[in-house]
């Protein structure tokens, strides 16, 4: 399988109507129906879900794991950005 | 209640789908690549749930005892009465796909008449199968175009796969004294009403995938009469062995 005739495309599917797509792998094909087709194929033979959507994965620009400590560590001792660090006056009952 | 005319009639869409899904079968493992691996079993799987319903209806039509087991490894190739088109070898990739097109371009206005049928398994079938066709006549067709668009190689090799199956497309259109009296009784669909939607599909695939239409040509037929091509028995062999050999074997 040449890679430049049929690239890779990324799956995403959405289980049921109001979820978000979510990924669930990867094909090759052609073109984007040829890509639609495979997908309906390969993932959605059980009943995984109502809704397609397939991406070249040349057109994913992903985050380089080397940066990892720059772009997702600085997140780990942020706890006032979780809701759960604050306390809500008993007055306005759950949130 | 025994209805021979009938059953003869569910045995012949049986017989279309249990063989071309067994054509189609042999692919596994064997395609060019995965994803299109899956997609020819997949299809083949469709047509292994049609065929069932319509072996054990047969078999309750029947009114003998038998199960769709019986009707489907205990004949022999005399007593198969499907098409000529389904039977007709994998060959290459090309002719599967055309195979595939011709056939579910019938199929798809087929099912689709059937949903008004007086038989209640036929029109309830018929609702399911109307859905699986539509996606095997998609498949089939955007493989279609892009073979027959594609390079000079696959351009050459569809034409020559619609060359060689097109004198079986004729037979789909036969319209005998079975079918004709089941029409009559509201039962069955006269394949002459669904001519123009046939050559409306292929037509336009055709035009896409740049392959001309051959002209018109002598119909092979045979296959409802159980005058099959040298190619059934080799199909039936690998497919009926087992419970040939080890009788009302299951999983």
């Amino acid at each position: 399988m040449t890679e430049n005739i049929t690239p890779i495309w990324e799956v995403f599917i959405r289980a049921r109507n109001g979820n978000a797509h979510r990924h669930a792998g990867s094909i090759h094909a052609a073109d984007a129906e040829m890509a639609m087709q495979a997908a309906r194929d390969i993932y959605t033979r059980r009943e995984e879900g109502n809704s397609l959507w397939v991406v070249r994965s040349s057109d994913i620009h992903a985050s380089d794991p080397g940066d990892g400590g720059m772009m997702f560590d600085p997140a780990a001792d942020k706890i006032y950005r979780h809701p759960t660090f604050y306390e809500l006056p008993e007055d306005v009952g759950n949130m | 209640m025994t209805d021979n005319v009938l059953y003869t009639y569910v045995v012949r869409l049986a017989d279309d789908a249990i063989i071309l899904s067994q054509r189609l079968s042999e692919w596994c493992g064997h395609a060019s690549h995965i994803e299109e691996d899956v997609a020819l079993s997949n299809i083949a799987l469709d047509l292994i749930g049609q065929a069932r319903i319509l072996y054990s209806h047969a078999a309750g039509l029947e009114g003998k005892g038998r199960t769709e087991d019986d009707i489907c490894f205990f004949r022999v190739e005399r007593q198969y009465t499907n098409c000529l088109l389904v039977e007709q070898p994998n060959a290459d990739f090309a002719v599967t796909i055309t195979r595939q097109l011709f056939f579910s371009a019938f199929m798809l206005p087929f099912w689709t008449a059937l949903k008004s049928s007086n038989d209640d398994v036929l029109s309830g079938l018929a609702a399911k199968a109307e859905k699986e066709v539509a996606y095997h006549l998609r498949h089939s067709s955007e493989w279609f175009i892009r073979l027959g668009d594609g390079t000079p190689e696959s351009h050459s090799r569809i034409e020559a796969a619609v060359d060689d199956l097109w004198m079986y497309t004729g037979e789909l259109f036969d319209l005998d004294e079975i079918t004709n009296g089941l029409v009559k009784r509201g039962l069955a669909i006269d394949p002459e009403t669904l001519r123009s939607e046939w050559n409306e599909t292929i037509n336009a695939v055709l035009a896409r995938a740049t392959i001309s239409r051959p002209d018109e040509c002598w119909m092979q037929i045979g296959g409802r009469s159980g005058e099959h091509t040298e190619h059934l028995g080799h199909l039936l062999s690998p497919m009926q062995y087992l419970q040939r050999s080890y009788p009302g074997e299951t999983w």
